[in-house]
This record gives structure tokens, C-alpha cells and sequence, in this order.
């Protein structure tokens, strides 16, 4: 029996083995020879995640961080994942109805597509982050939370300096500028976040984690072996103050304007304010979309930044400069006097001069000291007219070169975007305005500050820095060093700007000329106690179509300075808009900024006239009326006067 | 005294067997840990509180091995003797699961005993197992007569219909295996061929249009009716014959065929045939199949290493400790592994065959026999279907898949067996 079954038991042998060598062929092809499936494996379990850098932070000059990087979320969504979801209670958590819910799915669709990552809830509130975050097993893969980090500033300050970051744009990404940029990063949209977005971005790392079935990341793949780290954004150190800002901007409360202040000795901006202005903290988080188009039709305008973009006639604080292209030329000397008596007459129109005393304009420090119109205006013909030019369009452009060389009429190049490049007219504009028929006459309000000639308060605190380094400048510019920094970002504001070649014997006068301004003169209000202050007030002109019709409105409050008078420090320009005269408002503000920049405090003796300063109010009553600002102005928003005062005052 | 008995205790054994139980149990229990285990998960904790398939397998594997010990002081007489009623207590249980049974996952085939599910279709393999080898080494069995036939096919399917009824058609199939242990006890091979013929009859009706079939058999009878001419001149019964295989056929797929797949058969089961024919690409029921593949092709030649597996590690495969958990073996050990673990399955069935052709009675021969074709038919399906060459039915890995039912089924089934041999001087009925 065994015997004959022999045979059957090696049939059942051969069935177990050629079943097994089937198997084993297959698990050949299968493991062996296919390569496909560790890919698909890899595709299943890794997840490839884009780490954000920590945004560079930005620091005053005394190492103060100006902004600081907080966390927020996104809610994103890829809607062909979006399946078999509790949509009702993703609308609770969100607060929003089904119809919203279905209005963003297909928004997002229509806008990226249904396969690629668009944003659908972003910057989340805490709560609704955390209720989310809870439940975001329920929801996934189709819905995502991406970290996003937002900026905060501690000083609610400098909002048009240091501008904000927002979502790069469709349109953007479009472009090859943009191509390191996904649908839903953010950048630097204006201020310094703009300009040197490059070097605060960092650079962007990649995580390669393991996620299981249901995409919850389980943790590094291979160790992190393939992982690219996350650079950090590089830091900026600015020239800024902040005490100065935050100063500067109290002070201008309930008024237009703008206040510029430069080191001379570097061209670094000490403070830059653009008033109205407004919290920066409302550009980030969650209601930054409304914050915005509320800044943005508000009647006062805090986005706009005066201090760059906003042109205003230089006034009298021209006038040094007009001495000082006279004093290069040659054609006068300090001694020069003009015979003024309260009018300038020779181009067959009077302009009137506030002085009327003889010998007021005996020499050029005493014209500046009282701020002749018509020995200015004169000194402006004698430049152009100068026999050596060969004709007045020769004179005029040679005049033009100059003002140029002073940063008038041309952008200087902040490291901000958005500058204005101000006006000054050339041989060419003069050509044109005038049909080629003109003489030194035609415009020669040019050398008080008035008419074709039109400067950003940054310029005007430009050509301070010129006369008070008696010659040269450097660009103004925020940013005095980047950490780490191996780019060519800063060398331009490097660079030194000769401009003029006068022997200080000649420009002395100019200087004195100032000094006796603020000692006895219009700028009386700006002295600061212990410090030698030279100043030139200007009650510029101004005309606006008003309902249709040309119209003289109220003079703009100008003023001009640098101190001390010897190693100047601070170069500062300040315009108040439509206030008077720029001894009530402008002289003492700028006074104040340079006292605290250069004392590090302000005097008691003071106190009074500060809270006057911060009492006025020279916003036109209709546009006061209109602006919603209140709720949104900066620093100084919901404070009183006097609470103000006791951040100053220790009593 | 206490020595000799020792060495009395262990006296017999098949060491070789019993080397390859463990080990193959041992690789078990890797695979479920390396399925389940996370990074940080608290072992011994979890051992303790059985909070995890691997500690229930372990607690299983303590309860097996006292199984295994009752059944080793059992006298083998004990096995010839109560086959029948054994055989008689698990239909009973079978039917009993069909009445009050809890139904999981779709099939109504679970026993509920205190807090531990149960599933008796597992115990019945071992009861038919026995009472197979009860008949078949009965003096009045003759195997050569159709009746003894009918009577041991009978055995072997009652279970299998009971247990189709249960919606455990992957169970039932198993006892199919039976077929290769009567084969070797004489039924006629022609019955191997003419089933290996009916699976390529089947499987050319599912993929093959049914009146193209059918033109191909005719073409074939005619064919085969033209040049057998001769032969069918001298004996008419032939041509009979002939028809009569032509016409099974034609009915067979034209009506058998469609027939169960719409009405016997369950909808997931269609479609789960279908998709490993390449018919069906419906994402949903190719998923297992498909994350299954991935993950035991992802494991290359060496594969990744132990709990490195990306797939199984992060439950990509479904039901990877039980009916799954070969696609752990295969993504953490590769290729290499796979084979060296197959080669375990191998040497084993191979050393039970030989176990089975040194017993003196027909009784052990059978039952050991049967052991295999049960172990060989779980292994062959179960490593098949998770490499896409047999359709997803849910029968587990023998000894490695998590659960109590199978791998007490599968130790009391070799250790009945190591008994027998032990025994095997003696004659039983």
C-alpha cells in the first residue's frame, strides 16, 4: 500500500513546491526587478513640507527690536481632497454658513485650481486655531493648518517705515521675480519689508517627515537625513531711534506733516514721521484685509508717507543753499549785502519781504539771520546771469546741476520704496514753460523756495546735512548694518557726496547766519539749553484747487536745522501742513526731537511748551471730521496730552 | 526518578517540527509587534494591560503552550477514540455560531465566550481533520469503492457548507485541502486533473466572453470528434463522451458561471475576483491589494529593516497584523527575507510529509497529511493574495497571523500530530 503511494506522496511535494517557486517568482518581480513601488511607497508615507525661516527682525540704532515675529495659522484647503467631511461643524468652529463655506471652495477652485493649496480661513483667531486644531483629524487631508508668522511691533511705531508683509498675488508669481515664492507665502509689500525682503527672508527649508494612512505626520523620515534646514532671516540695525519716532510722532498728533531727521556724519535717518499715522498692529493678524481698506480710504491718508512722498515748496529754508551755490560760484562773497527795503522791485513786481529796516540783508549772515526774499531772489539772478555762464539758460542749468547735487528734484534713493523725486526746474522746463521766452526774472522765486522748486521733507533734511558738514552728504538711508550681511545692499550709502568746494571762512556766514535765527530771530522757539542750534524757519505758500477754484490756503509750517553748530549731529527738517508760520509749530518740534536726540531727555523747563505742541490740532476741521483715524492712529492714539507728557516727565 | 520522567517527557518528539513551530511562531510575533509598535509606545506596559494585538498574541502563545502540553500527556488513543465525537461537537458549533453567532466584518461566524471572540470555524479544520483520518483508517472503509468516497468528500464539506452559510467563504475553501490528502490515500489523480481543468474553466468564463467560449469549445468537440473518427466508429460510447464534456462546458460557462456570480456569490467577492483578473479597476477594492503590493515591493532585496517599514508601520495596509501580516515580513526583510521565510513554511511541510510517510497507521498518516494540505493551503492563499495572485479572501497566515482561534487551531493540529508520531510503534483505528 505505501509502496504503491509512493508516487503520490512526490506529486504532493511537487504541488507545495511549485506553488512556492510560483510565489517566490512573483515576490522576484515584485521586490526585485519592479522599482516602482518604493517610489509609490514614498509617495504614500512622505511628506514633504516647506519649513519657513524666522523673519529677520529689524532693531533700533541702540539695539531695541523695533518688530518682533509672533506665530499665527492658516487654514488651507486642496479642494479634490475635500471628502466626506462634517461640513456643518468645520461652519461652526469657522462661523461662517454653508453658503460661505461653498462660496470659498469655489473661490479657491476658480483661483488655483482644485488640485493645488489655496487659502481658506486665514490668520485664525486663537480660539478658533485651537478648536481646529483639535478636530483637524475630521478634516484632513483636504484641509491643512500652515503656520504663518506674523510681525508685531512693541512700539506701535514707524508703521511707514518699516511697512508690512502680506500674501505674494497671483499676478505676482507670474513673474520671475517672484519664482522663489509659493501661492500663500508672504512678503514684504512696502517699507524696508520690501526693500530688503531678500535678506529677511531667509531661505526656506525642507522637512521630510512619515505620515501614516491618514496624513498625521509620524515623525523624520530617515532621521532627517534629506531634510534641508531652515535659514533664518537676516536682522536689520537701523540708524532709527525709536524714542525719536515715538517723540516725533506724539508731537504730531492731530496734525499733517511729516518730520525728518538725519545724522549728517553718516546720512543715517534718526526718525521719520509721517502724521497722521497709524498702529502698525493693525496690518497683522486676523482683521488686517479690513484694517487695511479703512487705512486706505481714510480721508487723512496715514499711508501715504509724507516724509518721502509728499512735496512741499522748500520756503526760506532754501536760502542757505541758494547762498552757498553763489558762495561755490564765486559770485558773491559773505561781505555781499543787498539794499532791501521791504520789497524786491527790479523784475518789475514787487516781492515783499517781511523786514523792512535798511540794512537787514548788510551781509549774508545777517540775510539769513532775517530771511531777505529779495536779497535771495537777487543772489538767484546774479548766479544764473553770471557773466562766466554765457547766457541765463546756461546759468539756470548750471544752477539746476547744483540743486541736483543737493538731492533736489531727483529720487536720493531711501531704502524705502515710494519715494518722490520733489521738482526743480531745469533749462528745459524753463524752455517749456515759458516757450523759450524767459530771463533770470521769469522764476526767480526759485531762490527763496517758492514756486518751481518743490522738495520731500527727506530732501529738505538732506540739504541740511550738506550745510551742516559744509559740503557733502551721504544718502539718507534706514538701515546702518545687516547682520551677517554679504550683499552689496549698503555700499551705496557709503559712498560720501561732495557738493560743494566753499572754504569754510565762506561758509561760516551761512552758519552764523542760522545760529542768530534760533538765537534771536524767527526760530527763537527752537533753542535747546546747552546746545548751539542753526536754524531757518519757512512759512511756505501753498495754493490748491478747492472746489474748483485756485485757492491760497493756510502757509505750511516749515523749519529747518542742525546741531550742534560745531560736529553737527542731527539734521532736521519738519513741515506742520497748513499751520502758519514755522516758528509756532515746526521750530519747537524740531527742538524737541534734537533735544531728546542729543540730551537722550528733555528739560523740564520745557514741559509747558510741549503740551502745547501736543495739544494742537491742525487738522482741518472737514477732514477731521471725516477720518475714522481716531480708533486707528498709532502710539499716541487714545492718550491724553497729559499721559503723554508723564512718559517724558518723571513728575 | 524526577530525571527519567523528564527525559520520558520529552521522549519521541520531532525536534525538527518542533524547531520550525517556534520559529515560524517567533516571527509571528515580530511581525505584529513590528506592525503595531510605535516609537515611545511603553512595552511592558503594554504587555501587561493586553492593550495590543502582539501582548494578546503572547497571552494566546501561553495558552497554547498549555494546550500543547494537555496534549502531549494525552494518550493517543484518546484522539482515535473521540474523533467522531469531536467531529460531531464542532458541526454542531458550527450550526450553533449560524444561530446565535456575532456577526463581525460580514460573516456571522464568532463565538462570544466571556470577553474573547471566538471563531469554532477555525476548531472544526482539527475535528474534520480527525475524523477523516478516524474513516479512512477504519477496517471497513474500502477507498477504492465509490461509496467510501462519497462518504469521506461528505466529511470533508459538510463544514465547508455550514461554514459558507456562516459568510466565511475563505475558511470554507480551506477544507478543499482535504482533496490532496484522499488523493493521497487513493482517489483517482484523473479527479486533480479534472479540477485543475475546472479552475482553468472557470477562470477562462470570467475573462473570456461566454459565446466565444463556446464557439472555442464547439470548434474543439469537432475537431476532436474529426480525428478520433475511427475510434468512435468502433466504440459509440466515446462519442457520448465527448459530447457530454461539450455540453458540460457550454453549460457551465454559459449559465453556471453568470449564475454564481450574480446570485451565490457576494458582491465584494465578484468584485475582488474580478479585480485580481485585471478586469475591474475600481480604486476602492484595489486598495488593499494595491497598498499590499507597495508595501512588500517597497521592501527591495534586503528590505528596510526591522520596524522601518514606512507602509505597514503607518497603516497603510489594512488588517496587517492578521490577514496582512505578511506584507511586514516582506517590506522590513525584502526579497532575501521573504524567501528565507517561505523556506521555514517549506521545510516544514516537507518534514511533516515525511513525519506522515514513517506512521504505521493509516490513521496518523491521514491525520498529519491533512495537517499539511491545511497548513499549505492557508500559506500558498494568504502569501498569494497579499502579492496580488489570488483574490483577497480572509484566511490568515498559519502560526504568524494575530489571533487566538487560528494559532490554537494550528498548535493543537501539529501537536496532536508530534503525539501521534510519538506513538507511532503503536496501531491505531
Amino acid at each position: 500500500m505505501s509502496v504503491y503511494n509512493q508516487p503520490r506522496k512526490r506529486v504532493i511535494q511537487f504541488i507545495i513546491l511549485g506553488m512556492v517557486i510560483l510565489i517566490i517568482t512573483r515576490l522576484f518581480f515584485l521586490q526585485v526587478v519592479e522599482k516602482k513601488y518604493s517610489k509609490l511607497a514614498d509617495a504614500n508615507a512622505v511628506l514633504r513640507k516647506v519649513v519657513y525661516p524666522s523673519r529677520g527682525i529689524i532693531f533700533d540704532r541702540k539695539g531695541r527690536s523695533i518688530l518682533s515675529n509672533d506665530a499665527m495659522y492658516d487654514l488651507v484647503v486642496t479642494p479634490i481632497n475635500v471628502k466626506n467631511i462634517d461640513t456643518a461643524y468645520m461652519c461652526e468652529i469657522l462661523q461662517i454658513d454653508k453658503e460661505e463655506f461653498r462660496r470659498r471652495i469655489t473661490g479657491a477652485i476658480i483661483k488655483n485650481g482644485s488640485r493645488r493649496v489655496s487659502v481658506f480661513a486665514s490668520l485664525l483667531p486663537p480660539e478658533m486655531f485651537g478648536r481646529l486644531q483639535e478636530s483637524m483629524y475630521m478634516f484632513q487631508p483636504g484641509f491643512e493648518l500652515v503656520q504663518r508668522q506674523i510681525r508685531s511691533y512693541p512700539f506701535n511705531a514707524a508703521a511707514n517705515i518699516l511697512g508690512y508683509i502680506g500674501e505674494v498675488s497671483p499676478q505676482m508669481l507670474q513673474k520671475p521675480a517672484y519664482s522663489a515664492y509659493n501661492q500663500g507665502d508672504y512678503l514684504g509689500m512696502t517699507g524696508l519689508e520690501r526693500t530688503y525682503e531678500s535678506v529677511l527672508m531667509g531661505q526656506r527649508g525642507i522637512q521630510y517627515l512619515v505620515k501614516d494612512n491618514l496624513n498625521r505626520p509620524q515623525g523624520p523620515y530617515e532621521k532627517g537625513e534629506f531634510d534641508t534646514a531652515a535659514i533664518a532671516g537676516k536682522n536689520l540695525r537701523l540708524a532709527l531711534d525709536v524714542d525719536l519716532q515715538v517723540l516725533g510722532e506724539h508731537l504730531m498728533r492731530n496734525k499733517i506733516g511729516s518730520i525728518v531727521a538725519i545724522d549728517p556724519r553718516t546720512g543715517g535717518i534718526l526718525t521719520m514721521v509721517s502724521a497722521p499715522t497709524f498702529d502698525p498692529n493693525l496690518l497683522t493678524g486676523s482683521y488686517r484685509a479690513r484694517n487695511f481698506s479703512r487705512l486706505f480710504s481714510d480721508t487723512t491718508k496715514p499711508l501715504f508717507n509724507r516724509a518721502i512722498q509728499a512735496g512741499y515748496p522748500p520756503g526760506s529754508s532754501m536760502k542757505p543753499l541758494t547762498a552757498l551755490i553763489a558762495l561755490d560760484e564765486g559770485v558773491i562773497t559773505p561781505s555781499f549785502g543787498f539794499p532791501c527795503f521791504g520789497a524786491y522791485t527790479y523784475c518789475g513786481r514787487a516781492i515783499a519781504c517781511t523786514h523792512h529796516n535798511a540794512g537787514h540783508a548788510a551781509n549774508l549772515r545777517l540775510a539769513i539771520a532775517n530771511s531777505c526774499n529779495a536779497y535771495f531772489v537777487h543772489l538767484y539772478r546774479m548766479e544764473v546771469d553770471a557773466a562766466k555762464w554765457g547766457g541765463v539758460k546756461k546759468g539756470h542749468q548750471k544752477w539746476h546741476d547744483y540743486i541736483s547735487s543737493f538731492g533736489l528734484g531727483h529720487r536720493l534713493g531711501v531704502d524705502i520704496p515710494g519715494e518722490s523725486p520733489g521738482k526743480a526746474i531745469d533749462t528745459a522746463g524753463m524752455n517749456k514753460l515759458y516757450r523759450g521766452q524767459w530771463n533770470s526774472c521769469s522764476e526767480l522765486y526759485v531762490g527763496m523756495g517758492q514756486g518751481q522748486v518743490v522738495a520731500t521733507p527727506m530732501q529738505m533734511a538732506n540739504a541740511m546735512c550738506i550745510i551742516a558738514n559744509k559740503g557733502y552728504y551721504y544718502l539718507p538711508h534706514f538701515v546702518d548694518k545687516i547682520d551677517n550681511d554679504d550683499t552689496e545692499l549698503l555700499t551705496k550709502f557709503r559712498e560720501k557726496h561732495t557738493v560743494a568746494h566753499v572754504s569754510d571762512s565762506s561758509y561760516m556766514p551761512v552758519i552764523y547766519g542760522m545760529e542768530d535765527v534760533v538765537e534771536r530771530g524767527t526760530g527763537v522757539s527752537a533753542k535747546i539749553e546747552g546746545e548751539i542750534v542753526c536754524g531757518k524757519t519757512g512759512t511756505a505758500e501753498n495754493n490748491a484747487i478747492v472746489n474748483g477754484k485756485l485757492a491760497k490756503l493756510k502757509n505750511h509750517s516749515v523749519f529747518v536745522a542742525f546741531a550742534p553748530r560745531d560736529n553737527p549731529k542731527i539734521a532736521i527738517a519738519v513741515i506742520v501742513e497748513n499751520a502758519g508760520f514755522g516758528s509756532t509749530y515746526a521750530a519747537p518740534i524740531a527742538s524737541l526731537i534734537m533735544e531728546k536726540y542729543l540730551h537722550d531727555t528733555i528739560s523740564v523747563k520745557r514741559k509747558p511748551q510741549m503740551k502745547t505742541l501736543l495739544e494742537y490740532n491742525t487738522l482741518d476741521p472737514v477732514v477731521r471730521e471725516k477720518s475714522k483715524l481716531d480708533s486707528l492712529n498709532g502710539a499716541s492714539a487714545k492718550m491724553t496730552s497729559d499721559e503723554i507728557l508723564k512718559l517724558y516727565f518723571r513728575d | 526518578m524526577n530525571r527519567r520522567q523528564q527525559i520520558k517527557l520529552t521522549e519521541g518528539i520531532d525536534w525538527p517540527i518542533m524547531g520550525l513551530y517556534m520559529g515560524i511562531v517567533f516571527v509571528g510575533l515580530l511581525s505584529i509587534f513590528a506592525a503595531e509598535y510605535r516609537e515611545g509606545d511603553n512595552i511592558w506596559n503594554d504587555i501587561i494591560h493586553l492593550n495590543k494585538n502582539y501582548s494578546r498574541q503572547l497571552m494566546w502563545l501561553g495558552v497554547s503552550a498549555v494546550l500543547a502540553t494537555i496534549i502531549w500527556l494525552t494518550d493517543s488513543k484518546f484522539f482515535t477514540a473521540t474523533a467522531n465525537l469531536l467531529y460531531a461537537g464542532g458541526l454542531l458549533l458550527l450550526l450553533l455560531v449560524l444561530g446565535i453567532g456575532k456577526d463581525v466584518k460580514g460573516s456571522q461566524s464568532w463565538l462570544v465566550l466571556g470577553g474573547f471572540q471566538f471563531q469554532p470555524a477555525e476548531l472544526t479544520k482539527l475535528c474534520t481533520n480527525l475524523a477523516l483520518a478516524k474513516y479512512l483508517s477504519s477496517i471497513e472503509t474500502d477507498f477504492t469503492k465509490l461509496r467510501s468516497r462519497l462518504i469521506a468528500v461528505s466529511l470533508a464539506l459538510i463544514p465547508c457548507v455550514i461554514i459558507i452559510l456562516q459568510s466565511e467563504t475563505g475558511l470554507a475553501l480551506v477544507y478543499f485541502s482535504f482533496f490532496l490528502v484522499m488523493y493521497r490515500e487513493g482517489l483517482p489523480g484523473v479527479l486533480l486533473v479534472i479540477a485543475f481543468s475546472g479552475i482553468v474553466l472557470v477562470l477562462s468564463a470570467l475573462l473570456v466572453d461566454k459565446n466565444i467560449l463556446f464557439i472555442i469549445f464547439s470548434v474543439i468537440t469537432v475537431l476532436v470528434i474529426y480525428f478520433s473518427r475511427r475510434e468512435i466508429k468502433r466504440n459509440r460510447s466515446r462519442l457520448a463522451l465527448i459530447l457530454g464534456i461539450w455540453a458540460f462546458c457550454s453549460v457551465f460557462v454559459m449559465f453556471v458561471v453568470p449564475f454564481a456570480f450574480t446570485k451565490v456569490l457576494k458582491d465584494y467577492q465578484v468584485r475582488r475576483i474580478e479585480v485580481m483578473l485585471g478586469k475591474e479597476n475600481d480604486p476602492k477594492a484595489t486598495y488593499n491589494t494595491r497598498q499590499s503590493m507597495i508595501a512588500i515591493g517597497s521592501g527591495g532585496f534586503i528590505g528596510k529593516g526591522y520596524l522601518k517599514g514606512t507602509q505597514t508601520r503607518y497603516d497603510f495596509v489594512p488588517e496587517q497584523s492578521t490577514d496582512f501580516i505578511f506584507c511586514t515580513i516582506g517590506e522590513d526583510f525584502g526579497f532575501f527575507g521573504s524567501v528565507i521565510f517561505i523556506g521555514l513554511y517549506v521545510a516544514l511541510l516537507l518534514r511533516i510529509i515525511f513525519v506522515a510517510e514513517r506512521q504505521r497507521s493509516t490513521f496518523s498518516r491521514v491525520y498529519a497529511y491533512g495537517v499539511a494540505s491545511i497548513v499549505f493551503f492557508h500559506m500558498a492563499i494568504n502569501i498569494s493574495m497579499t502579492i496580488g495572485l489570488a483574490p483577497v479572501i480572509g484566511i490568515p497566515l498559519p502560526l504568524v497571523s494575530y489571533g487566538g482561534s487560528s494559532l490554537m487551531t494550528f498548535t493543537m493540529l501539529i501537536f496532536i500530530m508530534l503525539r501521534l508520531d510519538a506513538d507511532r510503534q503503536m496501531v491505531l483505528r
